[in-house]
């Protein structure tokens, strides 16, 4: 098998340049590449583009990088927890497009599948549908709405293997699937990474073909944004 | 005596049929899941990739890899399953989910609903709410009858931006339990003490009420 293995996210990530367009996985602050944010925030890479379905919290996450004006465009569902976002937004300095979470996770599923438009019932009457086409199927409107590619895909799982396979834990999957199979350059962080055959194929949500780079990470905080209890 | 959330969402817990499956939004549908009558089988979706949601976790138990789609720290249940947002907006809009519960700002007599953009004020975004009300086979809003500084938020038309078209099908408000049909809101209950002409007065879409109005029991 190929070997995708690289020491770490500043060697994973020092060909992207200024003006990339990134998809970066996770719900909330659930699943989402802490190795290589901090690495884009260490470089300081300017001008990205951002395909993500929340931009993060204010201090962590994709706010980091909202902090220190790196991002320009910002492609989500949903940016709630995130107050200088809010602000940035309504003041103009950033670019944003918002998309229903089911078009934002089936854009990208076709980007990687090679399905260039497709059909959803999502935003048809409202302002999401403005400017695009929309046609009849068995007397329902839909809109047709395009794929969504990225230079590079950052994304993070459970447990790799040196090809590139991955395996993620929990609720921590949800865009990352997708994200790893539209990104031209595909960077997965896992929490182990283990030699190619100690993975049983069976169990594999992400085939290593997809994966271009993947290394062990480290240092994970795992922020918890609700932590809802009840008495044991 | 008008409902408050609790009683809005025993309410509509009452809609729940054994076998269903069911996304519940943030808010007041949040709560129906403590009302799930005993013995009942209901499934809980949550769109950030869960099937099967259990409760809150106890201390020791929480993961920050298990929350639910309001970023709650959650847990699975025997039998619960976890796939991706791709996949989870599939069952989505295939149908498979029986019934979505969701919050609202304003609802229009023929079913559209707004409840995801005040333009200028609040850009949050719409998460998973459009997808939700395009594809519901059953959508229940879950809401006050009135905003607050008393505005009827039961309408001829929306005035903020819609995130779906006809798509709402009953109502459960702190005065009402209220149908959409063609010729407008249906009146089917009234909260207990509440009167058809309070109802009336804080409806600004056509009421529609036919014969004797029952109260709501909870």
């Amino acid at each position: 098998m190929i070997n995708k293995v690289v020491q770490n996210a500043a060697a994973a990530c020092q060909d992207i340049p200024d003006g990339a367009t990134l998809m970066l996985g996770g719900f909330g602050l659930c699943g989402i590449p802490e190795n290589a944010i901090q690495e884009l925030l260490r470089k300081g890479i300017k001008d990205l583009t951002c395909i993500s379905n929340n931009a993060g919290v204010d201090d962590f996450g994709i706010g980091l990088l909202l902090q220190k004006r790196q991002v320009k465009k910002m492609i989500s569902s949903y940016v709630g927890e995130n107050a200088e976002f809010e602000r940035q937004l309504l003041s103009g300095e950033l670019e944003v497009e918002l998309i229903p979470q089911g078009t934002l996770a089936e854009r990208i599923r076709a980007g990687g599948a090679g399905i260039p438009a497709f059909f959803t019932p999502a935003g048809y009457g409202t302002e999401v549908g403005e400017g695009k086409e929309s046609r009849a199927f068995n007397g329902k409107m839909y809109l047709m709405e395009s794929w969504l590619k990225a230079d590079f895909s950052l994304v993070k799982a459970w447990k790799g293997d040196t090809a590139g396979n991955l395996i993620y834990k929990g609720t921590a999957r949800n865009f990352n699937p997708m994200m790893a199979t539209a990104g031209h350059i595909t960077i997965a962080e896992v929490e182990e990474l283990v030699p190619e055959g100690e993975l049983d194929p069976n169990m594999i949500h992400t085939p290593g073909i997809y994966v271009q780079r993947i290394f062990q990470s480290k240092d994970y905080e795992k922020r918890i944004e609700q932590r809802t209890v009840r008495q044991a | 005596m008008s409902l408050d959330k609790h009683g809005i969402a025993k309410r509509i817990a009452q809609e729940l049929q054994e076998g269903f499956y069911v996304n519940l939004g943030i808010g007041i549908p949040t709560l129906v899941a403590n009302y799930i009558p005993e013995g009942m089988n209901v499934v809980l979706q949550s769109e950030n990739g869960l099937l099967g949601m259990g409760p809150f976790p106890t201390e020791d138990q929480v993961d920050p890899d298990l929350i639910n789609a309001g970023k709650q720290t959650v847990t699975t249940l025997p039998g619960s399953a976890i796939f991706s947002s791709a996949e989870s907006f599939a069952m989505i809009r295939g149908e498979h989910v029986h019934l979505t519960i969701l919050g609202a700002m304003e609802v229009s007599e023929r079913g559209d609903i707004a409840n995801w953009k005040i333009p200028g004020k609040m850009v949050k975004g719409m998460g998973g709410a459009m997808d939700l009300v395009a594809s519901a086979k059953n959508i229940i809003v879950a809401m006050q009858h009135t905003s607050k500084d008393g505005q009827s938020k039961l309408l001829k038309n929306c005035t903020l931006p819609i995130t779906g078209l006809q798509c709402v099908k009953k109502i459960v408000t702190d005065l009402a339990v209220l149908e959409v049909t063609e010729d407008g809101f249906k009146l089917l209950e009234r909260a207990p003490g509440v009167t058809v002409e309070q109802i009336q007065a804080a409806t600004e879409g056509k009421l529609i009420v036919e014969g004797d109005i029952p109260e709501i029991k909870v």
